[in-house]
């Protein structure tokens, strides 16, 4: 039943070491994924054989370097399925896609009276830049509840219609929620913004590396994700946005490589993408997101879905076991992604960590930057538990052996 | 379990955080402050009865994990009947305690929290209810381990 890959924990290098005396049990994949080895020899590579300064130099390693930038561009957008590379700007990740799309579509487009929708079960970078931004142009903020004690039911779609009214000029939503692992039926919110005229931002930092994810098929205007949560390495993300939003947007930041001409007191902008990446770029860690994406693709990506799927459900089918254990999220039988995000009522989520540690088990612990929807649970946080490739079902009894160990020391 | 984790959770921590000392709200206390630790979420508010300047009664309130629990409670019953300059020395001590793990001269329960030493990200835990009680003695309301210099 588990799809397993031939050697696939051979490709992650970092795996193969013991933490405090016991084989790592990486199990914080939702903060960050390991990278396999042909991500970090191609950063190695690129800085060994091609590195230069791209787009403004004619000689020979200045082109190597931009063709491999713009490969590295192309790829991305076939990874999600762009019409046009034209439309992938890389970012530092999905937090500054996300406050790029606030700061330079939101300045131009949103005004005093105007609504912001978000959900309440976005993570802080989804949330706090539009914060700011509604700030700035006196716009509001509304929320899509969240359903359930535990969030079993995800959102409130049967609230979704009262909440779309004439005021709301952009809908924001997560993909995959990191703190409970809900997947949001994102082309259905997508279908029902578009039909009233409204813009959708997506968070797919937590999809991405996880599950096929297609812009056209689900229908948004943009979507923000990071490359170190998908086997890419840290400080790259990128932001999908559609060509003719793009094109409208005024620039996020100024400087070089975004100008077209500049005057002592004026300047005009290049198009996308370029008009959104000023500065010297990010391109060493763009060429290894490329190989990345050749990596997960390799492997396929509903294949991976289907395998972390699995790991999350025998997760939660095991700890539901626990004595006193409050799991969030979607039921048994219901779609979840490779995550369980759990509490105790008398062991608090850093003791458990703590715990694991002292196993060689990595897990996360803490309001997983959902403070707001902690806050409303009635939680000052969870423990995570987060899968990806290489993770596998011993692994899951280790994890709750440890539990058991601890809560039993706790007299839980 | 490693001798490093058995010093982090020794008896006194785990008996204070099961059955907290001085906890909920002082009803008759005239200073309050609260910290709170953003990274993790823990949360802190102390309570103080100030007679001068004398604690007269103190209580705290919050969650937040076992080290964190334990240490609120552990300093309510050290601070209580303690002047200004006393429950700063007797931070001092502590604040030494958690950061190098040397035990104290004198016998004391402020001991078992010399394990705190070897888990570096545990130290703000173990200092969040201090943090909050001194701030309360000065007549700040608000404090976070993020910002607070120690």
């Amino acid at each position: 039943m588990m799809t397993t890959w031939t050697n696939v924990r051979h490709d992650f290098p970092i795996l193969h070491q013991q933490v405090k005396g016991k084989p790592l049990v990486y199990l914080d994949n939702a903060a960050t994924a390991q990278k396999p080895k042909v991500v970090i020899d191609a950063l190695s590579h690129f800085y060994e054989r091609d590195n230069a300064n791209v787009h403004r130099g004619l000689h020979t390693l200045s082109n190597r370097a931009t063709d491999a930038y713009e490969g590295a561009r192309a790829k991305v957008a076939r990874f999600v399925n762009a019409a046009d590379s034209a439309e992938i700007i890389f970012t530092r990740g999905t937090t500054e896609s996300i406050n790029l799309v606030a700061a330079s579509w939101g300045s131009a487009n949103l005004k005093a009276g105007d609504v912001i929708l978000l959900t309440e079960m976005e993570h802080h970078s989804n949330l706090v830049p539009w914060q700011l931004i509604a700030q700035r142009t006196g716009a509001k903020l509304r929320y899509v509840p969240v359903l359930g004690p535990n969030v079993e039911g995800g959102l409130d779609l049967a609230a979704l219609d009262g909440l779309l009214t004439p005021e709301v000029k952009v809908f924001a939503f997560t993909h995959v929620s990191n703190s409970t692992g809900t997947i949001n039926p994102v082309a259905e919110l997508c279908a029902k913004a578009r039909s009233h005229g409204i813009v959708t931002v997506i968070d797919a930092a937590q999809s991405i590396g996880h599950m096929p994810v297609d812009v056209r098929a689900i229908g948004c205007d943009f979507l923000a994700f990071s490359g170190h949560k998908m086997a890419g390495v840290t400080g790259i993300g990128a932001l999908y946005g559609r060509r003719e939003l793009l094109d409208a947007m005024p620039p996020y930041q100024g400087g070089g490589g975004m100008i077209s001409q500049v005057e002592f007191f004026t300047a005009r902008w290049k198009p996308s993408p370029e008009r959104f990446e000023a500065g010297t770029p990010n391109f060493a860690d763009a060429v290894a997101l490329g190989v990345a994406c050749d990596y997960l693709d390799g492997l396929g990506r509903d294949k991976i879905a289907a395998h972390d799927h699995q790991l999350a459900k025998l997760a939660y089918e095991k700890l539901a076991t626990l004595p006193g254990i409050r799991l969030l999220g979607p039921g048994l039988g219901q779609e979840r992604s490779g995550l369980v995000s759990f509490s105790f009522a008398d062991v608090h989520a850093h003791d458990v960590v703590t715990f694991a540690d002292e196993d060689g088990i990595a897990l996360r612990g803490g309001h997983h930057c959902n403070q707001p929807l902690m806050r409303k649970l009635g939680l000052t946080g969870t423990t995570r538990a987060s899968f990806y490739v290489y993770n596998t079902a011993e692994e899951i009894d280790v994890l709750v052996a440890n539990l058991r160990k601890t809560l039993k020391f706790f007299g839980a | 379990m490693s001798a490093d984790l058995s010093e982090l959770y020794q008896q006194v921590i785990l008996d204070h955080n099961k059955r907290p000392r001085n906890r909920g709200k002082l009803p008759t206390a005239n200073r309050v402050a609260h910290g709170d630790n953003p990274s993790c979420g823990d949360q802190c508010s102390v309570y103080l009865r100030m007679d001068g300047d004398k604690i007269a009664d103190i209580s705290f309130d919050g969650s937040g994990c076992a080290i964190s629990q334990a240490s609120a409670s552990l300093m309510t019953t050290l601070l209580k009947g303690k002047s200004s300059a006393e429950a700063a020395e007797l931070y001092k001590n502590f604040h030494e305690i958690v950061t190098t793990g040397k035990e104290p001269e004198e016998i004391s329960d402020i001991a078992a929290f010399a394990g705190v030493h070897a888990f570096p990200a545990r130290i703000k835990c173990a200092t969040l209810g201090w943090h909050a009680a001194i701030e309360a003695m000065k007549g700040g309301p608000n404090i976070t381990t993020e910002s607070h210099i120690d």
